[in-house]
């Protein structure tokens, strides 16, 4: 009899101590999970930004004025543009 | 023993004593008693609430609002967080040289900044709303006590003006107040999120007190718009309109095979980057909203109607005198012909002839017609404040007025309008819904408007206003055959029509032999010597048309002289 109740004693012991490390390393992983999602939110807003930045420097009307004045470009006139018409392979 | 006969423990204490102290004492527990009870039992919510609030937050999860792009992915409109400084008058405290310090990070006189900050408030206000990055981690630096940066998102249009009539804009609160912004602020919007957590000493978040409840994020839209075209139709609008020293003007390019709106720009323009100074006037999307008697440009409608009957041929003949009474008024032909076909009178754009075409039909024949092709209805884009236009019913025309609406006067449309409802020419009689979101073709179903033969009869008619001997030679595009018609309207001012203030329109489409492509064009007021609707918006079309054209690589579709013929599509550098 009182030595089962050591054995109990015993794994009451080690339950708690398990409990005590768990908690712990939830704790520890909540931070983790708390800086990860920080960090894939500002990683999102970078996107963002980027994306806006990207898009104001392709913007059509920089292009255009920046192919005519920067680069010389021109459309080119009508009797240099040859069409060609793709034949399906057989 | 007895103690009371101790001498040492024989207590002197008169019985006033012992009740006096007794009594202090129970009074003294009865105070912690009720202070205790008071606490505990009665105020306990009040101290729980305390005690959380300083470990416990409610946080709310901001929705970022969804990204508008046009048909190829290209941004039009993104929100991003932006840091903008808020001052709380009643904590600042900080040196001149601070003062100084922010004053030139800011970029403003000292004198402004502290004009600005001697505001009495209680609250808080923003200083400067938002700031850059740069900025932002320069007055964090300062740290000067009062003074804080605070996170909110702040809406982006990357295409600025080129788009804004069609993408609209957001108020300082995030709510859509024109444009495709508001038509789907709540798709747009999405819901912010709650969540609850403890903190432990240092800040850290250490556990959720209940389940997350997530933020919502707005949804993403993709419009029909292409982006390349659109700013093809805004440059050469604008350049139109500056060289006819015009007051306004829209341009609507619509996809013939879908009803997706490609295209759609207006003159006078906005940015809607810039929050102030916004005027109502440059921020109407004209094509939408505005209406004007659409002139010549409904003469194709009075062709479809006298085929559809039977009652003439495209090579029917018909006389056209130079003048020709109706009731009191006379109608008049600029550019007189004795005789013409049906065909030529859309292609000289005829006045009399029109009006004969139209007359040979009742005024509720020719009002169905009309009404079939979606005037006075609203075209159904989902744009806010479309219009419908102004179709009045048959029964109350007068004959003068039966036979100016054969040439366009007493109605009233919107370009969109009108130009959906070219559709059923280009499309074999079929007109598609419209749509400002991009959409798959098999998800749609047209409605049958014309038959195909009479869609296909007034399309060869419309192409030969394109030919030698119309009124729209200026609006040819090297390579594609084009079919179109042009539209000169006087204006009404104050009730009356003006006689030197014009509408110049056109509206058409290629390629001829199988449409992809209808676009519309109106210049309100061109002031610079020419105002026919083929020179005027003509042009506009012609360019337009050609750089879009290469831009969906259709094969060209006319003989090779033709090309020859034409120089005016490409001028020297003008082209994209």
């Amino acid at each position: 009899m009182s030595r089962l109740n050591v054995v109990l004693a015993l794994l009451l012991m080690a339950c708690a101590l398990a409990l005590i490390q768990s908690q712990h390393r939830s704790r520890t992983y909540f931070v983790e999970l708390e800086r990860l999602k920080k960090q894939a939110h500002g990683l999102d807003e970078q996107w963002g930004q980027l994306q806006l930045e990207q898009s104001t420097w392709a913007s059509p009307a920089r292009v255009d004025t920046l192919a005519r004045t920067r680069l010389g470009l021109i459309a080119p006139p009508n009797d240099r543009v040859r069409i060609e018409t793709l034949t399906a392979a057989p | 023993m007895n103690y009371h006969s101790r001498k040492l423990l024989k207590l002197n204490l008169a019985p006033w004593r012992m009740a006096t102290v007794g009594s202090l004492l129970l009074v003294g527990l009865t105070v912690v008693a009720a202070r205790a009870f008071y606490l505990q039992g009665l105020n306990t919510d009040y101290l729980q609430g305390k005690g959380d609030a300083v470990a416990n937050r409610n946080l709310t999860l901001p929705a970022q609002r969804g990204q508008v792009t046009d048909r190829h992915g290209q941004l039009l409109a993104i929100s991003t967080p932006v840091e903008s400084l808020w001052a709380r008058p009643g904590e600042l405290k900080w040196t001149a040289a601070q003062q100084a310090q922010l004053a030139k990070v800011l970029g403003m006189p000292v004198s402004e900044l502290s004009k600005k900050m001697a505001r009495k408030t209680r609250g808080e206000f923003s200083v400067r709303r938002p700031v850059t990055p740069e900025q932002a981690v320069k007055i964090a630096a300062m740290g000067v006590p009062g003074l804080h940066l605070r996170r909110e998102f702040r809406r982006y249009y990357p295409a600025g003006e080129v788009a804004a009539h069609v993408v609209g804009f957001t108020n300082v609160d995030d709510l859509g107040q024109e444009g495709v912004e508001r038509a789907y602020q709540d798709w747009l919007a999405g819901r912010e999120g709650q969540r609850q957590i403890m903190r432990d000493r240092r800040g850290n978040t250490i556990r959720d007190l209940v389940p997350i409840k997530t933020a919502q994020l707005g949804g993403n839209l993709a419009l029909a718009l292409d982006l390349n075209i659109q700013y093809l139709a805004h440059r050469e609008l604008a350049a139109a309109i500056a060289k006819n020293k015009a007051k306004g003007g829209s341009v609507v390019v619509l996809d013939a095979k879908t009803g997706e709106i490609l295209a759609l720009a207006n003159q006078p323009i906005f940015n809607p980057n810039n929050r102030r100074n916004y005027k109502p006037g440059p921020m109407r999307n004209r094509a939408v909203i505005d209406t004007f008697e659409p002139g010549s440009t409904i003469k194709p409608f009075v062709a479809a109607a006298v085929l559809e009957r039977g009652l003439f041929h495209p090579d029917s003949m018909i006389e056209t005198p130079d003048n020709w009474r109706v009731g009191n008024k006379l109608v008049r032909d600029t550019h007189p012909h004795s005789q013409l076909t049906v065909s030529e009178i859309i292609q000289k754009s005829s006045n009399v002839g029109a009006v004969k075409l139209a007359m040979s039909l009742t005024p509720q024949q020719y009002w169905e017609v009309l009404h079939r092709s979606g005037f006075g209805e609203l075209p159904g884009s989902g744009f806010p404040g479309e219009t419908a236009g102004r179709l009045r019913d048959a029964s109350t025309w007068k004959p003068v007025e039966h036979a100016t609406m054969a040439y366009g006067y007493g109605l009233s449309v919107s370009l969109l309008q009108l130009t959906r409802a070219y559709m059923a020419f280009a499309n074999d009689g079929e007109v598609m819904p419209l749509s400002f979101l991009k959409r798959e073709p098999q998800e749609i179903a047209g409605e049958r408007v014309f038959s195909p033969s009479v869609a296909r009869e007034v399309r060869a008619m419309m192409e030969s206003v394109t030919q030698e001997g119309g009124t729209g030679m200026r609006t040819r595009v090297p390579g594609y055959r084009v079919a179109g018609k042009t539209g000169t309207a006087h204006k009404l001012v104050d009730g009356r029509y003006s006689p030197d203030r014009y509408l110049s329109s056109f509206v058409g489409m290629a390629p001829a032999s199988n449409p992809r492509l209808i676009i519309g064009v109106v210049i309100d007021e061109p002031s610079g010597g020419v105002y026919y609707g083929g020179s005027v918006a003509g042009p506009v079309f012609a360019q337009v048309m050609a750089a879009s054209l290469r831009q969906l690589a259709l094969p060209p579709d006319a003989p090779e002289t033709a090309t020859l013929m034409t120089h005016n599509a490409l001028r020297a550098g003008g082209g994209a």
